[in-house]
Formats: structure tokens, sequence, C-alpha cells
């Protein structure tokens, strides 16, 4: 199959009465890799959320379909059940649930009931997916991302992307406080997940990701808007060059969503 | 509105009752002088818990339950507290007050282990029963409920364990109120000679949602020089019954005696559990966790009072409230003069699930001591909508979250409980009333 379209169409995001996103536009389909960069504090995250059904997000005008379905219609369970996944740069810590049960219910979560998945078979999937991101055993134990350390956050947020299996998933910054040999094996493993019915957002600040995790396409975004998209060409530019160009090319002078 | 709460017995059937039990002259005579305290006394003043329209009169006294002969006749419900037939090595299992079953290793008899019912101990032990009964742990007049209790007691273990013996194996009570309406006024009564050692796990068990009925417990354990103790419970019963437990411990010097509590009842309950650390270096941790659902009304107090040098007493208490449930915790480290180098700490979390429930924690430290340490924290919160959109963006579903974030909120309390029986148990009944 040729995997799952996301289509979103003049998004505008509030949170607490202030407009973040101020229509934003972005086709990802199966097979595709997109990058989405800019600077601090110009609607990436906003964007992630919003899609996910992040609860102080408010969607006041605006799509989002998911194969022609309304995603904004959806309970947030509902979305991940619609194949959508998201690597979140800030993981919520949850203590006595151990990081096993967790992505053992989220992974019975997409199955019928009776049809759970068997223990052991869950078990082995855990510890060759743990051992090919080089997470260390006895994580699977502990409560879920508490008093991980940055990196281990996002290895585990990889480890959840890789067992549930998504058709679109959007990874806001997995690259932040990763090391650079952790970074490598992430990429890899993200790597993994390409074929054609897979889509996938990236986030990202840095080229060095994008070395390893090859975009389609790169979107540049400043004041609650998609500015510039292009080829992996653009992100070579920008890690060049930096955000000046854009901006002058723009006529932007603030970049961040402003205080409008 | 305010119900009755004069008894529905009078003297005369209680010197009937006892006669019909052959207990010693002493006892009954107890049974009539608290007859008279609990006449005379109100229902005590409960802070912030209003129990003057509970049920503590509408109840049946005098029930009996037939023997049990194989584990296969168990209901569903108790066998799962038994683990299989095999494991469950010492254990009496109560119905309606008549004891049903019995088994004890001949090992532990051998080594002079006592384990049966009050009333058979009262004719093979009298001396050792009435050396502890209601004398240094609970008093008859310590409040209605206490009198009440030895007045119309109908039911009892006895447990004692020699000096220096020390037992791997659980020993086990399973309290089994078949018949709805029948009440249980029991009395649990441990006594660990000198550096013994003993694990212990009752079990509290009723199906009358419907019915009502009361329970009135009352524990003593005594953990002599050098004993340690491991008192587990899960209570169970079903909202019909309004329970008054008291469950009180005295450790001497360097004794250990730890609390592990599942406080599961579905009814209005009113909990203390205290511990007299009379002796240098006593030690006592008090766990529970708790969760109240529905209408019902529940105030647990734990408290640890240190008389002795260097003693130190740990609480940890976790409640999670759902629908309209309320629940009041206490958590009270006292501290005696001359009780030097002690240590009192305590722990009490509350997570409110719903609107309509609420919770209240009040850790109070009493101290009269200088030279200690002494700690608390206390929190009542609501689900962090954060958390809840962590787990829902995993494809989980809000109820399947919430059951989760229930299960992790004990979880903490259930995973340092020490006695894997009560563990297993807990985990059974907490899935059981998240649903
Ligand atoms: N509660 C709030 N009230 C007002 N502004 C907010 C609130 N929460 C976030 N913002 C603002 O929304 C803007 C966009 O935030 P967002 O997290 O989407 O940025 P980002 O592009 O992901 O930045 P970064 O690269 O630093 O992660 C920021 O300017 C932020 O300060
Ligand atoms: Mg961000």
């Amino acid at each position: 199959m040729a995997g799952s379209t996301l289509e979103i169409r003049d998004l505008h995001v509030e949170i607490d009465g202030k407009e973040i996103l101020k229509g934003v536009d972005l086709t990802i389909k199966g097979g595709e890799f997109h990058a989405v960069m800019g600077p601090n504090g110009t609607g990436k995250s906003t964007l992630a959320s919003a899609i996910m059904g992040h609860p102080r997000y408010e969607v006041t005008k605006g799509t989002i379909l998911l194969d022609g379905e309304d995603v904004l219609e959806m309970e947030v369970d509902e979305r991940a059940q619609a194949g959508l996944f998201l690597a979140m740069q800030y993981p919520s810590e949850v203590t006595g649930i151990t990081n096993s049960d967790f992505l053992r219910s989220a992974i019975n979560a997409k199955r019928e009931e009776g049809d759970e998945i068997p223990l052991m078979k869950f078990i082995k999937e855990m510890d060759s997916t743990m051992d090919l991101l080089e997470i260390d055993k006895n994580m699977a134990q502990r409560y879920l991302n508490e008093g991980f350390s940055g990196g281990e956050k996002k290895r585990n947020e990889i480890l959840q992307l890789m067992m549930l299996e998504p058709a679109i998933a959007i990874l806001d910054e997995i690259d932040s406080g990763l090391d650079i040999d952790a970074l490598k094996i992430v990429s890899d493993g993200i790597n993994k997940m390409r074929n054609d019915a897979f889509g996938c957002l990236i986030i990202t600040h840095y080229q060095r990701l994008l070395n390893y995790i090859t975009p389609d396409y790169v979107h540049v975004m400043m004041q609650g808007r998609i500015v510039k998209s292009g080829g992996p060409e653009l992100a070579k530019r920008l890690e060049a060059e930096g955000y000046e160009w854009i901006k002058e090319e723009l006529g932007i002078e603030d970049e961040t969503v402003g205080q409008n | 509105m305010t119900v009755e709460t004069k008894l529905p017995y009078n003297k005369e059937y209680i010197t009937d009752y006892s006669k019909k039990r052959n207990e010693p002259n002493w006892f009954q005579d107890i049974r009539l002088e608290a007859y008279d305290i609990a006449e005379s006394m109100p229902l005590p003043k409960i802070e912030k818990t209003r129990i003057n329209n509970w049920n503590f009169t509408n109840f049946k006294h005098d029930v009996s339950g037939d023997a049990i002969t194989s584990f296969e006749e168990l209901p569903e419900k108790i066998r799962t507290l038994l683990g299989d037939k095999d494991s469950a090595k010492n254990i009496i299992i109560i119905r309606n007050n008549t004891v049903a079953f019995t088994k004890l290793s001949p090992e532990l008899s051998d080594q002079g282990v006592i384990f049966e019912d009050l009333f058979t101990a009262l004719s093979n032990h009298e001396d050792l029963v009435k050396k502890y009964f209601m004398k240094d742990a609970v008093k008859l007049d310590e409040n209605k409920f206490t009198a009440t209790h030895a007045a119309l007691l109908n039911s009892g273990i006895f447990l004692y364990v020699p000096k220096n013996v020390k037992i791997e194996e659980p020993i086990q009570v399973v309290f089994w109120q078949e018949d709805k309406e029948a009440a249980l006024f029991n009395h649990v009564l441990i006594v660990a000679d000198e550096h013994s050692d003993l694990t212990y796990v009752e079990n509290y068990v009723s199906d009358n949602d419907d019915d009502q009925s009361v329970a009135n417990i009352v524990s003593e354990v005594f953990a002599l020089d050098g004993a340690k103790i491991s008192y587990g419970a899960v209570d169970n019963f079903s909202k019909g019954t309004t329970t008054y437990v008291n469950r009180r411990g005295v450790a001497y010097n360097d004794a250990v005696l730890d609390w592990a509590l599942g406080q599961m009842n579905d009814g209005n309950t009113l909990s203390e559990n205290e511990t007299f650390l009379m002796g240098h270096n006593a030690l006592s941790h008090a766990k529970a966790v708790s969760i109240g659902r529905g209408e019902q009304s529940q105030n647990f107090t734990a408290k640890i009072t240190h008389f002795g040098k260097g003693s130190e007493g740990y609480i940890l208490q976790h409640g999670v409230m759902k629908d309209r449930a309320a629940s009041i915790f206490n958590g009270i480290g006292k501290i005696e003069d001359g009780a030097s180098k002690s240590n009192a700490e305590q722990e009490s979390r509350i997570l409110m699930l719903s609107q309509g429930s609420r919770g209240d924690a009040n850790p109070i430290l009493l101290i009269d001591e200088d030279d200690v340490m002494a700690g608390h924290a206390a929190s009542v919160g609501r689900v962090d909508p954060l958390q809840l959109y962590y787990l829902m963006s995993r494809g989980i579903s809000k109820e399947e979250a919430e059951r989760l974030i229930i299960h992790g909120f004990l979880d903490p309390v259930v995973r340092e409980i020490p006695i894997e029986t009560v563990q297993k148990q807990l985990r059974e009944v907490i899935e059981g009333k998240v649903n």
C-alpha cells in the first residue's frame, strides 16, 4: 500500500488566547520524509502538539485530515489509533508505571480484545529493539521516563516509535540531548522505519541529524507559518548561513510569533 | 439524621452467648463490663468525617458457617486470595464467624507455635490470652467501638510464636462473611515472643452490596524484645458493611513491627493503625494503600508513638479517590519525652480522579524531645493532564490510561510491601476496583 496522507490546511492555533500558528499548510505522504526547521519560538512544537491533540492548544481555524478523516474531531487516543505518532520534545514522566507495562498497553490498545500480544513475543521484540537502540535492559522495568536523562528519554521515544509502527510520525527535536554516538544509533533506528508506507516529519535545529536521515523536503518556519520550502540543499544552506538571508528575502524583522 | 446507637443486644443475651461458648468467667466479666461502658459512651467525634449517620446497629450477631473440606468448595473470590492450594501451609478460614478450615504445618506445631481461633485459645491457652487481651494495647474504654467490640466479640484468632522460633512462610487467615447480614466482631491477638520471626496475612471478604452489616475489628500485636513481625492485611468488605478497624502494635527493645495494609473496603470505614514503640531501637514501617469509590466515606489514621530511645517509625500511605468518595488520611508521629535519637517520618499522598471526590491529608508531628529527627510530606492532587495526554498519544484510551495511573500511583507503596502474597492480592483487588 502507498501509505497514509496527512494534510494540514490553513492551520491557526492558540494557546491561552494567544495565536501561535497563523496559517500552516503542509502535506505529508507515506514514503516521504519532511524536515521542519526554524529559529526558537516560531511554532514548530505548537504544530506538532496541535496535530496530536495536546489539551492546551486550541485550533481556531483550518483543517487536519488523515486519509480524508477529520483529525481535529478525534480524541488523542483515536489520533494514535488512526496512525499518528509524536515523539515529544519533553516527554512526561509517569511514576508507578513501568516502561514495559506502558509499551505493552500501547501495543494492545491497537489490537482487538482477545488478540493481545503474547507476553513472550512482546518481551522478545522489546529486547531486540532495545538492543538496537543500545538502551540499557533495566530501563524496561523502570518507571516511565522517571529520572531518565535527556538522551535516555529521546531513545525511549524512538523505542516506542519502532514498536508501535505508526503510519505518520512527527519527531520533535529527537536529536537534542543525544551524544554523537547516540545520534547515529537513533538515526539508524529511524532509517530502518523507512519504506514507502511510512511518512515522517522531523523537527530539528541541526543539519547534523539530516546528514544521517536525508529528508525529501525541508521547510522553514517563522512567525507561525511555513515561509520557505525546498529540498535537502535548503537545510545545508541554513547550516552554513543561518536564517538571516531568509528574513531579508521575505522582509521579516522579528521571526518569532510576535506580540500582535 | 441520627440513627440508633444503642446496641440491639442486652446483658442477658451476652451472658447466654458467653455461656454457650463455655468462656471463662473473667472473659464473661469483661464482656459485661464492656457492655456497660459501650452503653454509657457517645459515638466519638471524628474530625472531618461525619459518622453519626453510619449504620452501627443493623446486623445479625449470632451466625454460623459450614466446614470446608476442600479448596474446590471455595468461591473464586476466596480462592484467588489463597493462591494455589498447596502454597498455603498455615491457614485458617473463618466462615460466618465459625472456623471452617484449619491447617498448621507439623513443624510449626512441634516448635510450639499456637495458631487457633480465640475461643479455642481461651480454653487451651487461657493464661496467655488473659495476659494480653485488651490490657496493654487496646483498652475497653478507649471509645464506644472498642467497648462494643469486647461486649459482642464473636470471632477471633490467637497466634503465639515462642522464643527464637523463626517462621518463613506466611500464616494466613481469611475472614469470610458469607452471610450478608452477619456482623463480625473480630479480635486478632498476636504475640511474637523474644527473638522470634513471623509473617501474618489476613483477608476480610464479604459480598453484601445491598444488605447492611457491621465489622468491628481489633488487632493487638506484640513484638517482644528482638522479635520481628510482618503484618499484612487486605480488607475487602462490600458496600453494605460499616467497618471500624483498630490495629494496634507494641514493639519492645530491638523489635520490628511492619504493617502492610490494603484498605480496599467499599463501605464506610473508620481505620486506626497505631504502634507503640516501647523499647530501645524499636522499628516500625506502617504502609497502606486505599481506593475510595462510590459514595463511601473513610477515615484513616496511621500513628506511631515513640517511647524508646533510638526508635524509628515510618508512615507511608497512598490513596486514590474516585466517584464521590471522601477520605481523610491522618498521619501522626509522636515522640515522647526521653525517646532521644528517635526518627519519625511520614508521607501521605492522595490522588483524586473525579470532581466529586474529596481527599484530605493531615500530617501531624507531636514532639516532646529535643534530640530527634522528624519529617513529613503530604500532597493531594488530581491526575496530571499532560501525563494523560502522553499515555493517550500512544493509543491508550482515557479509561485505560486512568487505570494505569491509579496502579502507578499505588505501586510505589505496593512494591515496597515485604510480603509477596499481599503484593499479589493487592494488585488483584486494585485491578478489581479500578474498573
Ligand atoms: N502559554 C503560553 N502563552 C503565551 N505564549 C506561549 C505559551 N506557550 C507557548 N507560547 C509561545 O509560543 C511560541 C511558539 O512555541 P513553540 O514551542 O511552538 O516554539 P518552537 O518553534 O518549538 O521553539 P523551540 O525551537 O525553542 O522548541 C513561543 O514564542 C512560546 O513562548
Ligand atoms: Mg519546540
